[in-house]
């Protein structure tokens, strides 16, 4: 069979082949039909001829199988030791292998690829900080993904994620119209006990134009309200855009990059709408990493940067805190012993471990560092889209073992996790290996802990 | 026969070896491709050519790296064969007396104790390298034959030469034996993984680029910690 009803080359294109594919329980008739799927050599061949290019050669004919990755690696340390998790093997086993035959391969060799290429690398890139070459090894697993994905070779709930991002825009089914409800709904509900607050969708010239994580308006919508009750707090001039909202891209975990062009184009063509003096998305990585780090190149963006300067929500937090614009009351200040994960995608890969710790100095006074941290902290343990497949559940639950382990180091019980990758990782950490913690986003913290200025208080009964 | 070698071959060998080198750094170059990267190497080559040169250095000073500060046997192994493998050729008295023959002038040399000990170091840390090949699981998985030939070829020219050196055996037989596999590894370098010698700086420099330029160059306050 050379193409499956659902498991195929083609990327998903209708609301209806989605909900089809989303009725394949677990993907059973999917991976079924993955071990009959063929495999066009022809086109992988062209594809590595124009786009594996100098860089990634060079990184795999001159690995100098040293072996000084291996340590580097959460999941070779995590999973024994077993020197089939040393990053240069599984990257030389798999892209190197199909690099070297031009594509001909096999359909069993694809499926191991699949299964190395998202359950055996989270694209975390520490390796790359520990190869004496420079070798990054989570750069050629993403690029193998795409590669992996043009031949319909593609874990499930990655080829339905990058599907949402095609039919709606949006890594979940939140159309613009539920998304307008859910703002208006947040600014409602919350109106009461903050007079005044707002959720201004479209609004020009704005300071700030807000982006999030499709999750909160679908399952945690107090998590918009929580962002605007603190830009309240703080006397922003903000706007959410009513399309161009959605700042994530499981289509980067799922290396579909067609899809993950149309996504970022979408939050920049907001960007140059309503022309906001800059843009701050939510507490979430690999948003931050799919609009602000690679987005630009996706949108084929010369300077390789957003139309408009693009933070972190931790960036924001800490010129308010800093500037005085969100005060703490210090009577609130977490008092108990609390870490922090530093996410890959805004820590590693974008050098933000600064402003997460100028936080910390406002709001804690036990902060304790895990260790390893910054830029050389390990993934989670759900990075990547590990956390999303199911077939990978067992894997991923052993990952998760890492962080585990790095925070009882700590002593704390609080964990605070402004990435919403990290933040699924501890929450399923704690629920598979019950080490008695509790982990938060920083919004509903700063909630707790903020002065409120005396304008914005509810009038005396 | 050594006349052929120190004379005619010798200039091949240079001539493979620097031209070789010298278009694998170009080709090198020329291939980088902004899109395909996502490094937008151009619009901000200062701040790139500054992470390249910082990520060079680190790794080149020894435990400058957590990389290096955390596997100190590699490190050792690495520092004490490279370092021979870069002073020797170049500052070698008797290096330098073809140099002076062939070009009339030569290169300050290096005293023979010094030669010698870092002969033997060199030796040391090939051998630490070639035993973590062996002892290390996580090196054995990748370990294939052409990187023993790699390490083999690389390593010769110090055993041979240092044989010759000491006048152990036949003179002549070692002293050949060390100038056809030092001029092996000169025509073998733009070829094989010997292209590191270039290629190292290269990769490494692009990576200090992609973190200095795209990674957060921007935002860290200080260089990236290696």
């Amino acid at each position: 069979m050379p193409q499956g009803t659902f498991c195929n080359t083609t990327p998903i294109g209708t609301e209806d082949e989605l909900k089809a594919l989303l009725g394949d329980k677990g993907g059973a008739q999917y991976y079924e039909e993955m071990k009959e799927l063929d495999v066009d050599s022809d086109a992988i061949a062209a594809l590595l001829e124009k786009t594996c290019q100098s860089r990634i050669r060079t990184w795999l004919e001159i690995c100098a199988h040293c072996g000084m990755c291996a340590d580097s690696c959460f999941l070779y340390r995590v999973n024994d030791r077993d020197p089939k998790q040393v990053p240069a093997y599984k990257i030389q086993s798999t892209l190197g292998e199909l690099v070297k035959k031009k594509g001909k391969v096999t359909n069993e060799f694809m499926r191991h690829c699949v299964d190395v290429a998202w359950s055996q690398c989270t694209c975390c890139n520490r390796c790359g900080m520990y190869c004496p070459h420079g070798i990054d090894m989570g750069v050629m697993f993403s690029y193998l993904r795409g590669i992996l994905n043009s031949q319909g070779f593609v874990p499930w709930e990655m080829k339905i994620g990058s599907g949402m991002h095609r039919v709606y825009n949006a890594q979940m089914d939140v159309t613009t119209e539920d998304w307008i409800d859910t703002c208006e709904w947040m600014a409602e509900e919350y109106e009461e006990e903050w007079p005044g607050l707002e959720i201004p969708i479209d609004k020009e010239d704005a300071d700030i134009m807000y982006t999030l994580n499709a999750r909160e308006p679908k399952h945690y919508p107090e998590d918009l309200a929580e962002a605007a009750i603190l830009f309240h707090l703080a006397g922003e001039n903000w706007t959410v855009p009513s399309t161009g909202w959605e700042q994530t891209s499981l289509s980067m975990f799922a290396g579909d990059w067609a899809a993950c062009k149309m996504q970022v184009e979408s939050v920049y063509n907001a960007i140059e709408k309503l022309r906001p003096k800059r843009v701050i998305g939510t507490e979430c990585g690999h948003a931050h990493r799919a609009t602000v780090i690679e987005g630009p190149y996706w949108a084929g963006r010369e300077d390789g940067l957003p139309p408009a300067p693009y933070i972190h929500y931790v960036e924001w937090v800490a010129e308010a805190l800093r500037t005085g614009k969100i005060k703490i009351d210090p009577e609130k200040k977490i008092k108990e012993p609390v870490t922090l994960q530093d996410s890959c995608n805004y820590v590693r890969n974008h050098g933000l471990a600064k402003a997460t710790r100028e936080i910390m100095s406002y709001i804690a006074e036990d902060f304790r560092e895990m260790g390893p941290n910054r830029e050389h902290n390990y993934c989670c343990g759900g990075g990547g889209g590990f956390n999303g497949i199911g077939k990978y559940r067992k894997e991923r639950n052993k990952a998760l073992q890492t962080k585990r382990d790095q925070i009882l180091a700590t002593g704390c019980k609080l964990v605070i996790a402004p990435c919403h990758n990290c933040w699924d990782a501890i929450r399923d950490l704690e629920e598979e290996y019950e080490i008695g913690i509790r982990w938060s986003f920083l919004k509903p913290l700063l909630i707790k802990m903020a002065i409120v200025p005396d304008h914005l208080k509810l009038p005396e009964e | 026969m050594i006349a052929f070698l120190t004379g005619p071959m010798l200039w091949v060998s240079l001539l493979v070896f620097f031209g070789g080198l010298t278009v694998r750094a170009v080709m090198y170059v020329r291939g980088l491709s902004w899109q395909l990267d996502r490094v937008a190497y151009k619009p901000h080559m200062a701040r790139g050519l500054r992470g390249a040169v910082h990520s060079i250095r680190m790794w080149l000073i020894p435990g400058g790296t957590y990389g290096w500060r955390q596997q100190p046997f590699m490190a050792a192994g690495f520092f004490l064969f490279h370092i021979g493998a870069i002073l020797l050729p170049l500052f070698l008295i008797g290096h330098q007396e073809l140099l002076q023959m062939a070009f009339g002038f030569s290169l300050p040399t290096l005293p023979s104790s010094v030669a010698d000990t870092l002969t033997v170091l060199a030796i040391i840390g090939g051998l630490m390298l070639a035993i973590r090949r062996i002892a290390l699981p996580e090196v054995r998985i990748l370990t294939t034959t052409y990187d023993w030939f790699i390490l083999a070829i690389s390593v010769a020219p110090f055993v041979t030469g240092f044989i010759a050196r000491l006048h152990l055996g036949n003179y002549d037989f070692w002293l050949t034996c060390h100038i056809l596999t030092g001029e092996a590894v000169l025509i073998l370098a733009p070829f094989t993984k010997l292209s590191h010698i270039v290629l190292f700086f290269m990769s490494r420099g692009q990576l200090g680029m992609d973190y200095n330029i795209k990674r957060g160059g921007a935002k860290r306050e200080t260089a990236f910690p290696w």
